[in-house]
């Protein structure tokens, strides 16, 4: 019975391959060489392909493909319009149509906003979106479950709950204090401003984000959870995202298809102008700060 | 003051549908719901492109909408044709069929509490798929692009498991390479070009070509974006992304991510060839060749290391990266049905292989979960209708006769010749590699099918998955039938685009 | 040569850009890598900014009472690309170092080959 076992006929070797038993390659089995192929392997490896060997061809190949890369790159620079010219193939009708009729036909002075908030918002809807997916992809993969979290670590934060700092830092707490609102107060300014300075939605997020990254920073977590939690975070999200789908549908449907558009655009250069841009610009700032104080939340602690 | 032109809006209707279910799932408490209203804007988004796309095949014209108030040059765009209607009817209907089957999967092998977040994936993934399809802008590829990545590494790692993570990591460094390249040619295009939208760059590059500016950095924008998209397709050297990315991944995620992320980027691909860069120009700079010559490797090659395999989903992986190389080598013979024939496999392959992926689940559940083909026998009799489907995916995959399979075989069998100087080696190729795909289905389904203890326990597969796998058999059997009609439209939506 | 020395901006970003390609093949541990990534997509900001900058004309925010002529201003198109772009990058970059926290948690490695090991052990038993 052993004896059939290991000298198997082709038939055999067939219904077990049929069966998913046995694989084609089966070199010791099916080859009539007489050479084992595993100790030539294993020679080979030693004196002619070691993985050391393997590890250098791969740096010195990536090297080369870089370095041919770059080269290339530059030839093309090189045969690319110059820089500064004014006569560059990117300077047409499409400029000009933005800077000489943007202000009447978005009603922002800042040229740039009115351009990704009005001439292409496809993109920025996207934006938006790639934003928000990514605050969702972090709650997906670091907010604790039961895959991520290891029973040191639980143990490690009830301990860390249990010892209130209060009276530690109190400098560092003191300014802070006086700190965050004025970033906010910023923040809310930069995102207001947006159509008529430099700015917008972005930045301004980005700003108030930062504030509530510092009062967590040097209040703890818990503190910021009193009045910042998950739900907040995911309810300020969805509905600033919400309004921006609907405000923005609604103007790509009026614009596509010729309809009126009841918006008024006020007067450029005063604070309430330029149509959907102040609104989509608030939406905007607000979905930066959560994500972005989602973000420093959710690396640090693995919660809101 | 015009009437209101409804159907025109259908483009951008679907694209908004599918982000606000995005927007509002968050909301909702349980997975379950989540499911429930997914499958319905899936089906509605399904609807309203069947709508679209009878009324683009009756009326024979494609037309572009303006995303805003203001026309071409300056605002956004969608263009939608037959080819952009049918492969957008093709993606609905295979997202929400592959949905229902892999339902119960995603339940058990996602956390409770994040599967409401696992269909917000899904909606992002199918609305950034939406919009690479009807796109006319490259910069709003390069965003949906972007989305399109971040929703598809997340439904792989959706598992949480390490061995998922790691297959993620794996995916998302390779897809990110590709949308580097593909964001610094579009940037270098910008700079020759000076335009954004597809219509006015092809202007710009015909004015440009005539001249002979510019030729060198030329090819090196076209280059870099069709590599670029090419690597984020696994086209043959890339595919080993997808080797850790399918078995590490729940099954839904695995059928839509072979059956339909890596399809749209191979749309942006034809569109780039024939709404930007205009296809005697592809074909002048001999890239059609090149992307021939990594089709054919693709093809022996994944077919070589899925015989080699003895695990069911590896298999299937290395199947997929086969099959991207029959796209890709209809799209390098370089000429107008050998496009046609690409079109029609990418329909093909995404209901066959969203099936097959959906049929191993449901076997691999009915044999505790266990990977191996030889564990897998006997799977057929405890999963009877899974056994059937993957029975009959397997089939299509080889090319039999009234399969999806067979035709767009057939037609890549005709496509060359007219390129008379590629149709021997294409056709030797086929050969092998249909002959390598018998070699690695026929044992699996003789496996799953041979007669062993009928007695062991059998999970009752769901109402659900028995539904979706019947509709899919009959949509592959649907396709390898009827196929006139489809031919019809792709030829059609091929002509519209360039 | 000499019209590399007139865009040495572009030929900078270019230069940059094979860096951080190199540093994304290269790179064993992975936030080396993922550091690799944004300076790839960095150098796309500064080329995109350097092709929309024209000599000696201003940002293209109108201030009030002059008359907006494309003479004046630079173009403000790669800007707006820019700023779309580092939005995408930063979420990029978010999700991917969530990805190697995790990675970080559940093997304590955040070299590529020891965590490739590691995975293959793993799956094996």
């Amino acid at each position: 019975m052993i004896n059939e076992k290991k000298e198997k006929s082709k038939w055999r070797h067939f219904v077990d391959w049929v069966n998913g038993e046995e694989v084609i390659e089966k070199p010791e089995r099916i080859s009539f060489q007489k050479i084992n192929k595993k100790i030539l392997k294993k020679l080979f490896q030693k004196y002619i392909w070691s993985e050391r060997k393997k590890a250098a061809f791969y740096l010195i190949m990536c090297t080369f493909v870089c370095v041919v890369f770059i080269g290339i790159l530059l030839h093309t620079v090189s045969a690319l319009p110059y820089f500064g010219s004014s006569t560059n193939p990117a300077s047409n009708e499409v400029v000009q149509r933005y800077i000489e009729s943007g202000v009447k036909e978005t009603g922002a002075t800042n040229i740039v906003t009115g351009m990704i908030l009005e001439y292409r918002a496809f993109d920025t809807f996207g934006e938006a979106n790639v934003l928000f997916l990514a605050a969702i992809c972090v709650v997906m993969l670091l907010k604790k479950d039961k895959y991520n979290t290891t029973e040191k670590q639980k143990a490690e934060q009830e301990e860390e709950k249990a010892f209130d700092t209060e009276d530690e830092n109190i400098i560092l707490k003191r300014v802070a204090n006086v700190l965050t609102p004025l970033l906010f107060l910023f923040g809310i300014y930069v995102v207001l401003n947006g159509h008529i300075s430099p700015g917008g939605g972005f930045s301004g997020g980005a700003i108030m984000g930062a504030g509530l990254i510092l009062y967590a920073c040097v209040n703890g977590q818990q503190k910021a959870q009193r009045f910042f939690t998950y739900k907040t975070f995911l309810y300020m999200n969805v509905i600033s995202l919400l309004t921006y789908c609907l405000l923005k549908g609604y103007s790509f449907f009026t614009g596509a298809n010729h309809l009126p558009d009841i918006i008024p655009k006020g007067v450029p250069g005063e604070l309430l102008s330029g149509g959907l841009i102040l609104p989509l610009n608030i939406c905007v700032g607000i979905i930066v700060m959560c994500t972005i104080y989602g973000f420093y939340a959710l690396f640090t602690k693995g919660d809101i | 003051m015009t009437a209101i032109h409804y159907i025109q809006n259908i483009p951008f209707f679907s694209i908004f549908l599918a982000m606000f279910g995005g927007i509002v799932t968050p909301l909702f408490g349980n997975g379950k719901t989540a499911q429930k209203v997914n499958l319905i804007i899936v089906t509605l988004i399904g609807i309203l492109s069947a709508m679209l796309l009878a009324y683009l095949w009756q009326k024979q014209e494609s037309f572009t909408f303006m995303m805003g108030h203001f026309p071409a040059p300056w605002g956004n765009e969608l263009r939608a044709g037959p080819l952009e209607a049918l492969m957008a009817l093709s993606f609905c209907c295979v997202m929400a069929l592959t949905l229902i089957g892999g339902g119960r999967f995603v339940q058990n092998d996602v956390l409770p509490e994040k599967q409401n977040l696992y269909f917000v994936m899904m909606y992002l993934l199918f609305g950034s798929m939406l919009a690479l399809i009807y796109t006319n802008d490259i910069f709003t590829a390069y965003v949906f692009l972007e989305i399109n990545t971040i929703a598809s590494c997340a439904i792989i790692m959706a598992k949480g498991t390490g061995e998922s993570i790691v297959a993620t990591l794996h995916y998302l460094i390779i897809c990110l390479l590709g949308s580097g390249l593909f964001l610094i040619g579009i940037s270098l295009l910008y700079g020759i070009t000076g335009h954004l939208l597809m219509e006015n760059i092809q202007q710009a590059i015909l004015e440009l070509v005539q001249t002979g500016e510019y030729a060198f950095a030329f090819a090196v924008v076209i280059g870099m974006i069709i590599i670029g998209i090419s690597i984020k397709s696994a086209v043959f050297p890339f595919h080993f992304m997808l080797v850790s990315a399918h078995p590490a991944a729940t099954p839904a995620s695995s059928g839509i991510l072979s059956g339909l992320v890596l399809k749209s980027f191979i749309l942006l691909n034809i569109k780039m060839f024939y709404c930007v860069f205009t296809i005697d120009l592809i074909r002048s700079l001999k890239i059609t060749n090149v992307l021939f010559l990594f089709g054919l490797i693709g093809m022996v090659v994944g077919s070589v290391c899925a015989l080699k395999e003895r695990r069911i989903k590896h298999m299937l992986a290395y199947s997929s990266a086969a099959q991207i190389g029959y796209i890709y080598m209809g799209l390098g013979l370089g000429n107008h049905e050998g496009m046609v024939a690409a079109c029609f496999h990418i329909l093909a392959h995404a209901v066959t292989k969203a099936m097959l992926f959906i049929c191993t689940g449901g076997l691999m559940e009915a044999s505790q979960g266990k990977d191996s083909i030889h564990s897998l026998r006997g799977a057929g009799h405890r999963n009877l209708i899974a056994g059937i489907g993957f029975t009959i995916g397997g089939l299509s995959m080889i090319g039999i006769p009234l399969t999806a399979g067979f035709v767009s075989k057939l037609y890549f069998a005709t496509a060359t010749i007219y390129s008379p100087q590629k149709m021997v080696i294409t056709l030797l190729t086929l050969a092998v590699s249909m002959i390598l795909n018998a070699m690695y289905f026929i044992p699996s389904a003789i496996a799953i099918w041979s007669p062993v203890d009928k007695n062991a326990n059998r999970p009752k597969p769901s109402k659900a998955m028995q539904g979706a796998i019947g509709v899919f058999v009959a949509l592959n059997i649907v396709l390898g039938v009827y196929y006139d009609p489809i031919i019809d439209m792709i030829e059609m939506g091929i002509g519209l685009l360039g | 040569m000499s019209n590399l020395m007139t865009n040495h901006y572009e030929a900078a970003a270019v230069i940059l850009f094979g860096i951080g390609f190199m540093n994304l093949l290269l790179a064993r541990n992975l936030i080396k890598k993922f550091i690799g990534l944004n300076i790839m997509d960095t150098a796309v900001y500064l080329f995109l900014a350097a092709k929309g900058y024209i000599t000696s004309r201003a940002a293209p925010i109108i201030t009030e009472g002059t008359i907006a002529r494309v003479e004046d201003y630079i173009n403000p198109v790669p800007s707006g690309l820019v700023l779309t772009g580092i939005v995408v990058s930063v979420s990029v970059t978010a999700f991917s170092l969530a990805l190697v926290q995790r990675l970080y948690k559940h093997y304590g490695s955040l070299d590529l080959d020891e965590i490739m090991e590691k995975a293959k052990k793993e799956g094996k038993v």
